[in-house]
């Protein structure tokens, strides 16, 4: 316990003291919580179209106005030709390029039936995807509207018409930042805990004064737990930080689930993804090495972990490659107790398989660490 | 004469380069025992081994009593170590690196203040407690590592070319230092590659490619080689090498 206590009193001076390590610990993470959610917003506008219209009618013109004032679309130009429509894509002015042909108002009353030409350039596939899936839509409501009014006129018998009405739950606006901030909230912390903890232990390596350790009688558990408990603290200090301090305060996202439950799996987590760390250091021999390990976990862990894609829209393999990455479950997890007030029994399976990983992680890195060559 | 350092063809192999070959030798307590060789020798290598920082491929030893193999973390008790590469830490005041490795060899709190003030006594370096180890020059550096390695009065006091890159006063006080540590009961082990260093050594033992190639006092090799001065016995011995860096 004292040998603990001198390992601790030092580790904490040496990074309090660390002048580039302090706002990288600090305040990187708040900056990058009042950022990225800003950033990462799932909602497309401002998809720039061009219209060819070539029927110049009233009908035209009605279907125009509705797709500009749906908010989603920014008018490119209007183009007299398909080919000079065609320019605009190929210079990147346009995403969408919507075709009215000659005789769109007179077949739409006379033959009942019209077509419309859509082109998408796809090279930004989110943005032409829902572009377009906003395009069908308004013109589909457009076509119900016509339709509306002619059964009107005619006095027929009014088409039975299904409409849906949804409503979401957990998030009734639908406001990305709640699904986006626990999100990354989770990353942060994960990165803190992974990158400082690897890279502080092989800078001792690099430095030297692990020798020194070694030849002294400090068993390894005690090294160990001295590296990880100062680390532990600071992830928990920095996710209290982000979840009351930007969560609450600046997005107003107050966690509806027990705060002692996500605490209790946050240190798992902690003990887990610093495990992690640890074990990178065994390996890397230099704080570039350790760097670069650290990189590549993490970025197949983020964009594996269903924070940026939906994990079920994944092929199988990667499916099943999720359930290897810890950010994955911590990210799940703080979304259903911050969001929906998830209790344990729902989160039971996430919080084994958690400490199941934290076991192995750990196991792993202190089998593999040697106070002896 | 009691023997604190005992070892019995101690080999250390890193795939098919033998780094150690076969060391067989023993140093008595108190004395200070040099360990001479040119680069690449393996006098690091063997030393790594008596200190439990390395496992031999083969042999046996005993460091102030203990088992090699079985009772490492025994010898890490009664052992100090000073590596060629200078190992305080460097964003640690003066106090704290001393507080920090007497605190971990165990010592007590009152122990920790006697000692800390006496060291700091004994350097000179009242002025200097406060400051970063890393702003410390070298010379500095090196006595208080040192001292840092004695400080929980270790049976023997393992050092790996103490004395590298700095100046010829400061290594004067460096030896004035071991030569404290000596009467106070602890035996040094010493490698060196300063031939006049060498002269202050009780005994000494000479590496070649591996091998301890001649054992003995200083002036007795001096007379076995039939030369005036430690440096010809070094490059009688040493010119037969093969190896180098």
């Amino acid at each position: 316990m004292r040998t603990l206590k001198f390992l601790l009193r030092k580790e904490f001076k040496q990074i309090f003291r660390n002048k580039a390590l302090l706002p990288m610990l600090f305040v990187v993470p708040i900056m990058q919580l009042l950022i990225l959610p800003l950033a990462a917003d799932y909602e497309v506008k401002n998809i720039n179209i061009t219209i060819v219209d070539q029927d110049h009618s009233a009908y035209s013109q009605k279907l125009i106005s509705k797709i500009m004032a749906s908010g989603y679309f920014r008018l490119a130009s209007y183009a007299t030709g398909f080919n000079d429509a065609f320019d605009d894509v190929e210079n990147d002015r346009s995403d969408l390029i919507l075709e009215i042909p000659q005789g769109f108002e007179r077949n739409l009353i006379r033959e009942n039936e019209q077509q419309l030409y859509m082109a998408v350039n796809a090279i930004n596939g989110v943005k032409a995807n829902l572009g377009g899936t906003y395009l069908n839509r308004i013109i589909a409501d457009y076509n119900a509207d016509v339709r509306l009014e002619w059964v009107q006129m005619s006095k027929f018998n009014r088409l039975p018409t299904i409409e849906i009405v949804s409503s979401n739950w957990f998030n009734p606006t639908m406001n990305y930042r709640f699904y986006m901030v626990p999100g990354i909230l989770a990353l942060l912390v994960t990165m803190i805990g992974a990158y400082m903890c690897a890279l502080n232990i092989v800078k001792e390596k690099e430095k030297g004064t692990i020798e020194q350790i070694n030849v002294t009688p400090i068993k390894k558990y005690q090294f160990i737990l001295g590296k990880l408990i100062p680390f532990w603290v600071i992830g928990i200090v920095v996710f209290t930080m982000g979840l009351f301090g930007i969560g609450w305060l600046v997005y107003g996202i107050a966690p509806i689930g027990s705060l002692l439950l996500l605490y209790a799996y946050l240190s798992v987590y902690l003990i887990a993804v610093l495990g992690l760390g640890l074990l990178i250091s065994t390996y890397a021999e230099t704080q570039q090495q350790a760097m670069s390990i650290a990189f590549f976990f993490m970025m197949i862990f983020i964009l594996m972990s269903g924070l940026f894609t939906s994990i079920d829209g994944m092929p199988e393999w990667a499916y099943i490659m999720t359930k290897f990455s810890p950010i994955t479950y911590f990210i799940e997890v703080m979304r259903m107790i911050v969001l929906k007030g998830s209790a344990f029994s729902d989160i039971k399976s996430h919080f084994l398989i958690m400490v199941g990983f934290a076991v192995s992680l750990n196991g792993w890195a202190i089998y593999n660490y040697k106070k002896t060559s | 004469m009691d023997t604190v350092i005992h070892t019995n063809k101690l080999t250390k192999r890193f795939g098919d380069f033998i780094a150690a070959n076969e060391i067989t030798f023993d140093v008595y307590r108190g004395e200070i025992f040099g360990f001479l060789g040119a680069n690449g020798a393996g006098k690091t290598t063997a030393m790594r081994m008596l200190c439990g920082l390395s496992t031999p491929s083969s042999g046996t030893a005993t460091i102030a009593g203990f088992d090699i193999y079985k009772q490492a973390e025994e010898i890490k008790k009664n052992i100090g170590y000073m590596s060629q590469k200078f190992s305080l830490y460097e964003d640690l005041t003066v106090l704290e690196n001393i507080r920090f490795f007497g605190g971990i060899y165990g010592l007590s709190d009152r122990q920790l203040k006697e000692k800390s003030e006496q060291l700091i006594e004994t350097l000179g370096m009242k002025s200097e407690v406060k400051k970063m180890v890393g702003s410390l020059p070298l010379g500095w550096k090196q006595k208080l590592s040192f001292s840092v390695a004695i400080l929980h009065e270790p049976k023997i006091v393992f050092l790996d070319e103490p004395t590298g890159g700095v100046d010829p006063v400061t290594r004067r006080q460096f030896w004035d230092l071991i030569y404290e540590a000596v009467d106070s009961g602890i035996t040094v082990f010493v490698t060196t590659h300063y031939m006049d260093e060498a002269e202050y050594c009780n005994r000494i033992s000479m590496m070649v490619d591996g091998e301890i190639k001649a054992l003995d006092t200083p002036a007795k090799l001096k007379q076995q080689y039939s030369v005036t001065s430690m440096d010809e016995v070094f490059y009688e011995l040493a010119r037969g090498a093969k190896r180098s860096e």
